[in-house]
């Protein structure tokens, strides 16, 4: 499979009164065709600005330092805004996390649906309804023609999200950008989304970009995965690698944080400590290293590179981690055992 | 956790048949009156020292109940029991000393804490509105209430834009703890909070309970979590509980097909499974509590529904020991 976005060390900061935000530092990942990539960490750890910095949705107060965008070998952080415009719901479309908030209350349905495609794909407006009733009812809407005369209150969070993944879908985009699309929405309904967009993405081929906090979401969507903290990639791997052979620390930690359905029951969950830095400062040492129970002396002098695993089990295994965390739970189960 | 047999405690509260409407204007000139029915005649109980799970939809009616069990909505009807004393139906005045024993911590600790309060009054405002301590005692407890909930003491000193979500949440409940309580309604206590914030939350609130010797009505959408925390677990959907059992039972053995179909949305943290296991997902939105649905409300997204689900309100009947559903098909 060729390569089709090809981000190379993103670097995004954000101007504050103090000085600078370093909200995304050297992010680099490659997204093939048709492939699925979750983008996992917590509040304020960089996925969302990392992912609107690739169409360069950002608040003024925002600069990219450095870096390349190539879609298809084409930057987009070179284009005019002109022909960024094209690239917005053309060949990258966005959903977003509030579906509330993501469409116009004072605009009918149809209205806001026709507008790409009479933009991007130069219909005219009856052309354009017409298509928009039918990408209604391929979301899952009923009776697509009538709900093109409703208004966005007239739809539930579920329908709405629905409403904004028919739009972001209508121009056939190359990659869909996800950002957090079923965090507003309860289980039954978050179920419903995901199996709608894994429908859509399997029919269309399209690469699918998934921003989310959840690790139980990105297991059953995802083919890889990336694990962001304090704006640095820290640990990226298949779907499987990660969930059976995290070799990140805070990756690890988040998996322990996890109640799960099947766990067991009456145990303590495993904590992280402390809360996630400041990013103030472009770190000289591993950002994770006040929170981590592995730290030696060298993760307080020097940041690790992502770098590839010892003894991956799958290939594009990388971590950004100076301690090889499978030998020191060797060496602390050999010490238990002798003891 | 309080894994002893709770099932044999006496009910520290009682809630029998509670029903919560409110009224709203509808239309677009809000010219229509309509009901919402948001708790229809809901009954379970909590018992001293355990923690009972109550989960459920947005709009569900589990937030509600947790705030008319507590008398801050008066309920339409129904009986609330604390200690088998009819709370419901007393004055504000009767109802003072009863507030100090049960508490609530609430979703959002950004919007809880007043923003011109520094947390040490904050914590010990309940103090002083009791009269439980003043002075210095009122300064030591704060301070040790703050070092419970995994605080600095020094922090009281300190206003709540300078604290992290989680920190926040942990004023929250050291503010519910300062006049020791008996019980305490945790209404969505970690949904504001980022995955590593809410174990450490959820590992205090267990630590807590075992150290103050507190029952927990615990409020959540997240099965997962309410699975970790709860001894029993009561299911809501649309104003009415489905299904009522102990966690093993109900995980393990789901009654209620809404139950069942709540369990399947759960995303599976394990790749593997998760592409193998069956993915039945319900269909359709929760209908609107203002013209719920007739008989058994779940009935027009129900796999199982038949003929009288759409006429009758299933009856509330102990299907298996402690294990209680509403529910035709079984």
């Amino acid at each position: 499979m060729s390569v089709l976005l090809d981000v190379q060390d993103l670097q995004t900061r954000f101007q504050v009164r103090k000085g600078f935000v370093y909200a995304v530092n050297g992010v680099s990942f490659q997204l093939d065709q048709g492939d699925t990539l979750a983008v996992v960490g917590e509040s304020g750890c960089g996925k969302s600005v990392t992912m609107l910095s690739l169409v360069r949705l950002l608040p003024p107060a925002a600069s990219i330092e450095s870096g390349q965008v190539l879609l298809r070998g084409e930057d987009l952080l070179q284009l005019n805004l002109r022909q960024l415009r094209d690239v917005r719901g053309g060949e990258i479309g966005m959903i977003f996390q509030d579906p509330m908030t993501s469409l116009n209350p004072f605009i009918n349905i149809g209205t806001q649906m026709a507008e790409p495609l009479i933009y991007h794909r130069g219909m005219s407006k009856s052309e354009a309804l017409a298509r928009s009733a039918e990408l209604l009812e391929m979301v899952g809407i009923p009776d697509g023609e009538a709900r093109l005369r409703e208004y966005p209150h007239q739809f539930s969070g579920g329908m709405r999200q629905r409403v904004m993944i028919a739009m972001s879908m209508s121009c056939e985009p190359a990659v869909l950008i996800a950002d957090e699309p079923t965090t507003a929405l309860d289980v039954t309904i978050q179920a419903q989304i995901v199996e709608l967009v894994k429908e859509l993405r399997d029919r269309s081929g399209v690469a699918v970009i998934w921003i989310t906090h959840d690790l139980s979401v990105v297991a059953g969507i995802a083919d890889r995965v990336i694990v962001m903290y304090a704006g640095y990639i820290v640990e990226e791997a298949p779907v499987d690698a990660l969930f059976e052979d995290p070799r990140h620390p805070y990756t690890v930690g988040l998996m322990g944080a996890l109640p799960s359905l099947a766990g067991e029951t009456g145990t303590r969950l495993t904590t992280i400590g402390g809360s996630p830095p400041d990013l103030v400062d472009l770190p000289d040492f591993c950002p994770f290293h006040p929170r981590c129970p592995y730290a030696i002396d060298r993760c307080r002098k020097e940041n690790p590179m992502l770098e590839p695993v010892i003894d991956a089990s799958d290939g594009g295994h990388r971590a950004a981690c100076w301690v090889d965390i499978r030998e020191v739970e060797l060496e602390a189960g050999a010490a238990a055992g002798s003891v | 956790m309080s894994q002893t047999d709770s099932s044999n405690r006496a009910p520290l509260v009682r809630v029998e048949n509670l029903t919560k409407h409110f009224s709203v204007r509808i239309g677009a000139y809000g010219e229509t009156k309509a009901t919402v029915h948001a708790l229809d005649e809901v009954s379970f109980d909590v018992r001293r020292g355990e923690t009972l799970g109550l989960v459920g939809e947005s709009g569900c009616g589990k937030s509600t109940a947790g705030l008319t069990l507590l008398q801050l909505h008066r309920p339409t009807s129904g009986k609330v029991y604390f200690e088998e004393k009819e709370v419901t139906g007393l004055s504000e005045k009767e109802m003072r000393p009863l507030r100090r024993r049960m508490q609530i911590i609430f979703q959002d600790p950004y919007s809880t804490l007043s923003p011109r309060m520094t947390i040490g009054n904050a914590i010990g405002e309940p103090l002083w509105l009791h009269e439980l301590a003043s002075g210095r005692e009122a300064q030591e407890r704060i301070s040790r209430l703050l070092n419970d909930v995994g605080l600095n003491p020094a922090f009281a000193f300190r206003y709540p834009h300078e604290f992290s979500g989680g920190q926040r949440q942990r004023v929250c409940i050291a503010r519910a703890l300062a006049c020791e309580p008996e019980f305490i309604v945790c209404d969505e206590p970690i949904s504001a909070l980022d995955v590593s914030i809410q174990a450490q939350i959820i590992n205090l609130l267990q630590d807590l309970q075992e150290e103050y010797d507190l029952t927990y009505l615990f409020i959540a959408h997240d099965l997962a979590v309410v699975r970790h925390i709860s001894d029993r677990v009561a299911v809501m959907y649309l104003g009415r509980v489905v299904e009522m059992a102990p966690k093993e039972s109900l995980f393990d053995n789901p009654l209620h097909p809404y139950t069942n179909a709540l369990l399947l949305s759960v995303p599976v943290p394990n790749p593997r499974k998760e592409r193998q296991r069956e993915h039945i997902v319900i269909q359709g939105n929760v209908p609107s509590a203002i013209s719920p649905p007739s008989g058994c409300r779940f009935h027009p997204r129900c796999p199982l529904a038949f003929e009288p689900c759409a006429h009758e309100v299933p009856e509330w009947r102990e299907a298996e020991p402690g294990h209680w559903v509403a529910c035709h098909a079984v």
